[in-house]
């Protein structure tokens, strides 16, 4: 209980520290850092499985399904509320993964990665023939409401960067707590010796299942949030380079914190857009020299900074004992 | 004497032409101290694999308590009561000690809770006394990877322990292991176990071991099992003399 309000509390305070923030960023910072943690979601989803031992480069599949099903929602049925439309893309997409857990879940390694990623491809090419719901061209969303309140055009991003914000605490907190409990350890014990855990009672498969299925509700989120925040939804979502950018993220934050991926992500998203704003025609290149660069100094990720400060003063497991 | 717990009832398997396991009869007591012996290929490791679920027996069967357990998977015979401990040891590597036992407990007792802490006071405590039992202590916030092979075997030994097992398997426990780091890993094992109700089955090659710590020895050949007795009278029988031991003149 104690850990569950410290976490909580935590979350709440870092929420509210980057709300009051926001109300001093412009615009197209704001934008820039709602899209970073819709991206942060899906990376966070693809460190849930990481910890179990697994990359997934299909997260697009799943992306995609969320902002479609909360796009369309949006814009064919008039449903506006934000809250309600988030709600849907989760639900979507965590669907879908739980429909596609079950095959996916008895693979590892790269049968797991390019398995993923072949089915993203495969909903990708679906979207770009289906002309009812714009084809390859996607579709537009309107506006969201914020509990029926439309903020109008100068402020939605403001309060589009709020709701992400608060996604983004609530989330991160939710994790850390999975990832602490004993489930989330047996799931990383799953990575290191899946023979050991099995013989010690616990289905891997389950493990896997499990987070999958998450790894499917947060990209789903991720998916609904990006779709509102560019107004526009199209079947690049699930291309594979959509899904190969989230695991960049991904192995910029680690997975030992559960904070570390959305700062990688709006870091990501600051690089390329400046360096695309800069170097247009080689912004890939500033991207790919600053991957190599954390690989090099921060081979575990942004998240290891935190967790080599966390260790400093409190060593591993020992904590609770001296605590 | 104690209820028969484990009992292995005309199990046989074959790969191929070889014959691993020919009509195996056993009966384990729940206070059972019983040690497998035979050359290398005797039967002894796919005994072993076939009552904890990694191999399915062609035919046969083995029942835990009464109730059936043959080629259920191994989670499932994990969770009946029967744990196992294996030859080279199955430990998760980067992880401390404390955390291998922390899944075996947690595993144990349900998986606990999607939100409720894995370090918990009461789940380390719990943990730390699995590790005292085996003098683990000192060791306790180390990564395996780099610990010593006489304290990785008692790791992966106490991690099937934790697991509250009703017949514990210990595949070849002193393998690998210095001979002077033998007998007190044996005494580290023996006296761990003790208070435990478990029946222990273990895989072993030095006799010397087997004279100390078993109250029963079943002696493996070809897939057959030779003589089954306590240590001495096995150990005295010609035929294992002549296809296990090699000391018949």
């Amino acid at each position: 209980m104690n850990q569950t309000i410290r976490v909580f509390g935590l979350a709440a305070l870092g929420a509210a520290i980057f709300i009051a923030i926001g109300f001093a960023l412009p615009l197209w910072l704001l934008f820039t850092a709602t899209k970073a943690v819709g991206f942060g979601l899906i990376a966070l989803g693809i460190v849930a499985l990481m910890r179990g031992g697994l990359v997934s480069f299909g997260q697009g599949l799943y992306y995609c399904v969320g902002a479609y099903a909360s796009g369309l929602l949006a814009s064919r049925l008039g449903v506006s509320d934000i809250f309600v439309l988030l709600l849907v893309g989760g639900f979507a997409g965590g669907l879908i993964a739980a429909a596609i857990s079950p095959l996916i879940a008895r693979y590892r390694g790269i049968f797991f990665a390019m398995l993923s990623m072949a089915l993203s491809m495969v909903l990708y090419g679906v979207l770009a023939k289906v002309t009812a719901i714009g084809g390859s061209d996607g579709f537009n969303v309107p506006e969201p409401t914020f509990f029926g309140w439309a903020p109008g055009v100068e402020s939605t991003d403001l309060a589009l960067y709020v709701v992400a914000i608060v996604l983004a605490a609530l989330v991160a907190a939710i994790c850390r707590l999975y990832f602490d409990s004993g489930p989330g350890l047996v799931a990383l014990a799953s990575r290191e010796n899946e023979l050991r855990v099995e013989y010690l009672g616990a289905s891997v498969f389950s493990v896997t299942q499990r987070n999958f299925i998450l790894s499917g509700v947060l990209a789903g989120l991720g998916g609904a949030l990006n779709g509102f925040a560019l107004g526009h939804v199209d079947p690049f979502f699930s291309y594979w380079t959509t899904s190969g950018e989230v695991v960049f993220i991904a192995i910029l934050g680690g997975y030992a914190s559960t904070i570390a991926v959305f700062g990688a992500a709006l870091v990501v998203e600051l690089v390329r857009s400046f360096s695309g704003q800069y170097f247009p025609e080689s912004w890939q290149l500033f991207l790919g020299i600053f991957l190599l660069l954390v690989i090099i100094f921060l081979p575990r990720g942004f998240g290891s900074l935190w967790a080599r400060g966390a260790g400093r003063r409190k060593p591993a497991a020992a904590k609770e004992r001296n605590s | 004497m104690s209820a028969v717990v484990l009992e292995v009832k005309g199990l046989m398997k074959s790969f191929g032409a070889l014959v691993a396991a020919k009509d195996i009869n056993v009966n384990v007591t729940a206070d059972a101290r019983l040690s497998l012996i035979g050359a290398n290929g005797a039967g002894k490791t796919t005994f072993v694999n076939m009552v904890t679920g990694y191999l399915k027996p062609d035919a046969g069967q083995v029942l835990l308590d009464g109730k059936e357990i043959t080629g259920l998977p191994p989670r499932r015979i994990t969770r009946a009561g029967v744990c196992r401990s294996f030859q080279i040891p199955q430990l998760c590597e980067t992880m401390t000690p404390l955390d291998n036992i922390l899944v075996a407990m947690g595993i144990a007792g349900g998986g606990g809770s999607l939100f409720a802490p894995a370090h918990s006071t009461a789940a380390i405590h719990g943990a730390e006394e699995v590790l005292a039992r085996f003098g683990l202590e000192s060791y306790a916030d180390q990564p395996v990877n780099e610990l010593p092979g006489g304290v990785r075997k008692l790791i992966d030994i106490a991690m099937a322990l934790a697991s509250r097992p009703r017949v514990l398997l210990l595949d070849e426990p002193t393998s690998g292991v210095s001979s002077e780091e033998k007998f007190p890993l044996m005494d580290r094992v023996m006296a761990a176990l003790e208070g435990e109700k478990a029946a222990v089955i273990f895989v072993e090659h030095d006799m010397d071991i087997v004279t100390r710590y078993a109250d029963r020895v079943l002696a493996f050949y070809s897939g057959e099992i030779i003589a089954d007795d306590a240590p001495d009278e096995v150990l005295s029988d010609p035929a294992v003399q002549k296809y296990v031991t090699g000391t018949a003149r």
